[in-house]
């Protein structure tokens, strides 16, 4: 104990002491906030799941559709859009995305669409071509910024910018679990389920018409479902690892509460040794 | 008057889901009412107003981008905009129609900034048309 002033000691758990109080903090508003991301992503999911369904179905009862949304070319480049958050101190969220994202993407030509401001960081450091940085702010992008997006993104694909887009997100399994993931979305690729082909479907003005119309909403109906998703995953992480946080500066101040009470102790028995050998003497 | 299942989703969450005698909305292609037993139909929606015709009577709504698809069991709406008329933020409509109007009005604005501002301004239009309407 002998070298540690009690002062030094007191002033390492006073520190600790804010730092507990800003990671409870944190995680209490992360908490809150994830209550309303998770009703977003519950609220969005019946839109985006008859979306899916219509496609897949004209997809599949009109087999002479030659969409070029459909057809697979050959990959010369790909766009990846990558969703990470806006802040660290989230785990391990931003860095799993940008690890998963690399891997997949390594020895191709690629471009990417970052969406979030910890994306913007990673991308540009790393000298990699970025679509845009409109969408640095992850927290700040509606609905309506999605179908901007998905419109510049279908146009540039159909120009024969790029030959394939994916999306790069954080799956929201659980308020425990996240996941990394990779999400074709273009050309599409539908997991085609027969129906009674005798059922006549009309479609107005025709198939491939209400085909094309229909697919730059499907894209940014993906690209905000993603959003949702990893909007509430950062938010899960986030307060995941400031409850670890929390619990690690409880943990500190403990230990250093004993070690603060022993140089106490330690300073009057020294002190009382002195008086004692003061008197003798 | 023969009633059929409704659904109508939005990206914000389904906004109705009920027996219903008649709807009209703005298609791609112009106007199409549905009525029970219609053909099956799948076509993609274009701006405007929407009318649901219920027992209660009918209720108005602006109705933007999406598709509509009419199958045998269920008349399913997939809008990216739905609100109903009194939803409606009126202020909100104006102030996006001023927004719009001084993009278009200003001679240097880019053709993606014009194109954009055409949107917004047609959203806004139909909102109050909507709005003032009913």
């Amino acid at each position: 104990m002998a070298g540690v002033s009690t002062k030094d000691i007191k002033q390492r758990i006073r520190s600790m002491e804010s730092t507990r109080q800003i990671t409870r903090a944190m995680e209490m508003v992360a908490a809150s906030k994830l209550r309303k991301a998770q009703e977003r992503v519950l609220s969005s999911r019946p839109y985006f799941e008859q979306l899916y369904a219509t496609i897949a179905h004209i997809a599949c009862t009109k087999a002479d559709i030659a969409s070029p949304y459909l057809t697979q070319r050959e990959s010369k480049k790909t766009c990846c859009i990558v969703i990470a958050g806006d802040r660290g101190l989230a785990g391990g969220y931003n860095s799993n995305v940008f690890k998963l994202a690399t891997r997949e993407l390594e020895g191709q030509d690629y471009c990417v669409l970052p969406i979030g401001k910890r994306a913007v960081d990673f991308f540009r450091s790393h000298g990699t071509e970025i679509l845009t940085q409109q969408y640095s702010e992850a927290a700040n992008i509606s609905i309506g910024d999605c179908f901007t997006l998905s419109k510049q993104l279908t146009k540039d694909f159909l120009a024969g910018k790029f030959d394939r887009v994916c999306i790069v997100y954080t799956n929201f399994v659980s308020v425990l679990a996240q996941s990394p993931a990779l999400l074709p979305v273009l050309p599409l690729s539908l997991t085609v389920t027969r129906d009674d082909p005798s059922v006549e479907t009309l479609y107005e003005p025709d198939a491939q018409t209400v085909f094309d119309a229909i697919i730059p909403e499907y894209v940014g109906g993906v690209v905000y479902g993603a959003l949702c998703e990893s909007v509430a995953s950062e938010l899960a992480a986030r307060r995941t690892a400031m409850d670890s946080a929390t619990k690690n500066a409880d943990e500190m101040i403990a230990e250093l509460n004993l070690k603060y009470n022993r140089a106490r102790q330690g300073a009057i028995t020294q002190e009382i040794t002195e008086i004692v050998a003061g008197a003798e003497a | 008057m023969k009633t059929f299942h409704l659904k109508i989703v939005t990206p914000y969450g389904p906004c109705f889901d009920g027996q219903v005698q008649s709807l009209t909305l703005r298609t791609i292609d112009g106007d199409v009412g549905i009525q029970a037993d219609h053909l099956d139909l799948v076509t993609a929606l274009g701006m405007g107003q929407a009318t649901v015709i219920t027992e209660d009577g009918p209720k108005y709504a602006a109705c933007i981008g999406g598709l509509l698809s009419v199958t045998k069991t269920m008349v399913s709406v997939v809008a990216t905009t739905f609100e109903w008329a009194e939803d409606i933020d009126t202020d909100r409509a104006q102030a996006s129609y001023d927004r719009a109007q001084k993009v278009l009005g200003n001679k240097e604005s880019s053709d993606m900034e014009l194109k954009l501002a055409q949107a917004r301004l047609k959203r806004a239009l139909v909102r109050q048309s909507v709005a003032g309407n009913h």
